[in-house]
């Protein structure tokens, strides 16, 4: 045989392999393994909780929204590698209990979030980001680029506003019932932060996140401190 | 006629009304309050280690009963600045109605077994 053919026999015995790998990489069907293998414990059609024992029946947050909340590449990452973001959970008043000092976190009620390998949870993100209600609360939010000092972002967040008492700005500084907010950054789009900032109640009537009546100079600091945040944070790691 | 349609639009309000029915003091405080003051009411909910000011704690009868009704209300709805204590307090009134608010107070005199100034 000639090393031509040679050749072009070892090629053509390549395709069908890498054929298959994008199969398996890329063939998924996103919105098939939502209903499956997500629809129990996650809101895919809305609307949000209007009643508190629907609030206390939810076992992970509402991803109606998806598409105009989380970053993609955050999807498709975390959903490979799930960690906490709630250190307490969701509904947080199921994963506490009294302790000595005052409530703990009851860690054995906390449930680990299943992995997806790397085409499922690509083609699971490609199909979370088309739901996308609320546009029209994301258009009203216009994002401005300005700088901002770390020390005047956690100033805002803390002493001002006080958001602290519920959200971690490091991996074990602040509050626990709400979402960590040092990897906000790389999670959420800064318009939908900006929103909720201005109105948890427009996204989710009946959450524990109160409105603080932020300003909109606020929110922007806020907006720009969460970035800080994540790019510091990612750096560490 | 009148009558019929005055009856309907009576029918309607009162669905209505049963639709955004308010939630009682007790679910609301398990939702919105414990996550500071406490599943117990003390003070000692599951954020406050890294706290500059701690959560007030709902059965201390001699501190709440330092507070009218009045203040226990607005410090709910407006926050603490609004009485000048801390922004940690966040207000509710975005949350919960002002019959809610109301119930609220009379839910933490029973935590605290107390009125104001007994």
């Amino acid at each position: 045989m000639s090393a031509l053919m040679t050749r072009v026999l070892r090629h053509a015995a390549a395709i069908p392999v890498f054929a298959a790998l994008s199969l398996a990489a890329w063939g998924a069907d996103g919105g098939a393994i939502l209903q499956q293998q997500c629809a129990s414990c996650h809101n895919l059609t809305g609307p949000a909780p209007q009643t508190l024992q629907a609030l206390w029946s939810r076992k992970g947050p509402d991803l109606f929204y998806a598409g105009n909340k989380y970053r993609e590449a955050w999807l498709v990452s975390w959903l490979q590698q799930p960690k906490p973001i709630r250190p307490v959970g969701e509904f947080y008043g199921d994963h506490i209990k009294p302790g000595p000092k005052g409530d703990e976190v009851d860690a054995v009620t906390l449930k680990a979030h299943p992995a997806l390998g790397q085409g499922e949870a690509t083609a699971v993100a490609a199909a979370l980001m088309k739901l996308k209600a609320h546009d029209d609360l994301i258009a009203r939010e216009k994002i401005e680029a300005g700088a901002l000092s770390k020390s005047m972002g956690e100033m805002v967040f803390d002493k001002f506003l006080g958001c602290m008492a519920c959200h971690r700005i490091e991996p074990d500084y602040g509050g626990l019932s709400g979402p960590e907010l040092y990897t906000a950054g790389e999670r959420l789009q800064a318009q939908f932060i900006a929103s909720y900032i201005r109105s948890p109640q427009a996204w989710d009537p009946k959450i524990w996140m109160p409105n603080k009546h932020v300003s909109d100079a606020n929110i922007q600091k806020l907006v720009r401190y969460r970035e800080l945040l994540s790019k510091e944070n990612a750096h560490e790691k | 006629m009148r009558n019929n349609r005055m009856v309907l639009l009576a029918v309607l309000a009162a669905v209505a009304g049963a639709s955004s029915a308010a939630e009682t003091a007790a679910d609301n405080y398990k939702t919105y309050c414990v996550q500071c003051h406490g599943s117990q009411g003390n003070g000692k909910g599951v954020n406050i280690r890294d706290m500059s000011v701690q959560p007030r704690d709902h059965t201390d009868a001699k501190a709440m009963s330092g507070r009218t009704d009045d203040e226990l209300f607005k410090v709910i709805k407006e926050g603490g600045l609004s009485i000048d204590k801390s922004v940690l307090m966040p207000p509710w009134g975005d949350t919960l109605s002002d019959g809610e608010i109301r119930d609220m107070v009379q839910h933490l005199r029973g935590l605290c077994k107390c009125r104001y100034g007994s």
